[in-house]
């Protein structure tokens, strides 16, 4: 079952680095929505600074969610997730592996990038280890959820629109958290209570949201 | 055997059909007394507030409508799940029967709350925990709306629409604690099943009566909705034929 799970994980690897523009397209998009703040709200370093949490938290969380749609719409498109359905492994260990896979392309860029674009906003450099690992604990949180609505909305028409309506809302826990994480740093109360309940989501995300997302690749596939 | 209850009866939308009419017809005529005995005593009986002046009446809205929009997203995840779970077809439109009533009062808890935030708390809207949960409800009712009407086969429309509204479930406890777990600007409960309410006996019976009221109609209307969905899936069926040419 590793072996199966290894071999999804490479194969999806494989294939986005075969296709680098698309990985990159969501990085530049999380670049460009951060940059657009300072321009937005004007570039006082004080405001900057308070809002940096709360900007960087929702680009990632809009990027993540752009780059949702393509998670199963090619092995849809392909035929390939057909036959995933069809195979004797578990569905949702085979979704949880590419949830993972989708992860390591569109997420984790999004944790390495973080510490540059909170640099734009003045953001205390003894802050970043919460930034990232905030980021690192709830952007696989964004993935996994959003798994569930892209596979509810799988080859239906109006699918990115849909996907923000049904997705968004399921997103503003993490968001909150996540974002008061650095808050909670600032004020000097420590991120730690903020994390742990990032950890939580992301646990309980795990457990739950791959076989979710099986069912609803099934209802998709009826 | 014969006597034994046939449980499943009304799960057919054939024998649902005319129990939905008479139920509609009963829940609607009890909404409409209930609602002007409970709105008689909002504004005639109940005394006044001594801290919130005659501003506090809305209460007898706002907190029936805040209730009826939490309990009919249970009652609306109830069913997607049964329909999810045993493959019934009238539970799926249940659910969709009642997805625009619970849509309709957490957008008038959240209209009435602003109209009341304005004169005791000086502003229309806060960020606080339990506003921040109820818009929330409002958007997971818009996208289990949005998700059914994007999808055209109306099996599939009620088995996603189940998954979304029980993914979504999590969040009515939220709302509920919220006031408890994070103290913010909202007051917490006023009334609870294990103590006495801390209001006078008036206001509580007529907030109790608008709840009665709101339910009722709830009902009504969702049984008015259910009966469409009835026919219009079942458009092609004999008794739908029979039914709809008996009239004409």
């Amino acid at each position: 079952m590793l072996e199966i799970v290894l071999r999804v994980i490479r194969r999806d690897l494989l294939l986005a680095m075969r296709r680098r523009s698309d990985v990159l397209t969501v990085l530049l998009f999380f670049v460009i929505v951060v940059s657009l703040f300072p321009l937005g709200v004007g570039p006082e370093p004080a405001l900057l600074r308070t809002i940096a949490p709360g900007v960087i938290w929702v680009a990632a969380l809009l990027a993540s969610m752009l780059a949702l749609s393509r998670v199963f719409s090619q092995d849809h498109a392909d035929g390939t997730l057909e036959q995933m359905l069809l195979s004797a492994t578990p569905l949702s260990i085979i979704v949880a592996a590419k949830v993972l896979a989708h992860w390591l392309i569109t997420g984790l860029p999004l944790v390495l990038l973080a510490p540059v674009l909170a640099l734009q906003f003045d953001l205390p450099q003894e802050f970043f280890g919460e930034l990232m690992l905030s980021l690192l604990l709830g952007t696989p949180a964004l993935s996994l959820i959003g798994a569930i609505g892209a596979a509810l909305t799988l080859g239906l028409r109006g699918g990115g629109a849909l996907l923000a309506l049904l997705v968004l809302p399921l997103y503003i826990p993490v968001l909150i958290v996540g974002a008061g994480a650095l808050d909670a740093a600032a004020a000097g109360l420590g991120a730690g209570a903020h994390l742990s309940l990032l950890g939580a989501f992301l646990v309980v995300a795990a457990a739950f949201a791959p076989w979710v997302v099986a069912v609803s690749l099934r209802i998709a596939f009826e | 055997m014969s006597s034994r209850i046939n449980w499943f009866k009304y799960a057919s939308p054939q024998t649902f059909y005319p129990l939905a009419r008479t139920l509609a017809g009963g829940f609607g005529l009890l909404a409409a007394v209930f609602c002007v005995v409970g709105l008689y005593i909002a504004f005639f009986v109940a005394p006044t507030d001594q801290q919130q002046g005659e501003a506090y009446r809305i209460i007898f809205i706002h907190v029936p409508a805040a209730w009826m929009s939490m309990f009919i997203y249970l009652v609306m995840a109830f069913w997607a799940g049964i329909g999810l779970a045993f493959n019934t077809r009238l539970s799926g439109m249940m659910a969709s029967a009642l997805a625009p009533t619970g849509a309709l009062f957490t957008f008038i808890a959240l209209w009435t709350g602003s109209l009341w935030g304005k004169p005791t708390w000086g502003t229309w809207w806060v960020w606080d925990a339990r506003l921040t949960s109820e818009l929330i409800l409002l958007f997971l009712y818009f996208g289990f709306l949005a998700l059914q009407a994007a999808i055209d086969d109306p099996r599939r429309a009620d088995r996603a629409g189940a998954v979304l509204a029980l993914v979504g479930v999590v969040n009515i406890p939220i709302i509920y604690f919220s006031v408890k777990w994070w103290n913010t600007l909202h007051q917490g409960a006023s009334v609870s099943l294990t103590g006495a309410p801390t209001m006078a006996a008036t206001m509580f019976a007529g907030m109790i009566i608008m709840a009665f009221a709101f339910w009722f109609y709830s009902i009504a209307s969702a049984m008015m909705r259910v009966r469409c969905i009835i026919l219009e899936r079942e458009r092609n069926s004999d008794w739908v034929a029979e039914h709809l040419g008996s009239r004409a």
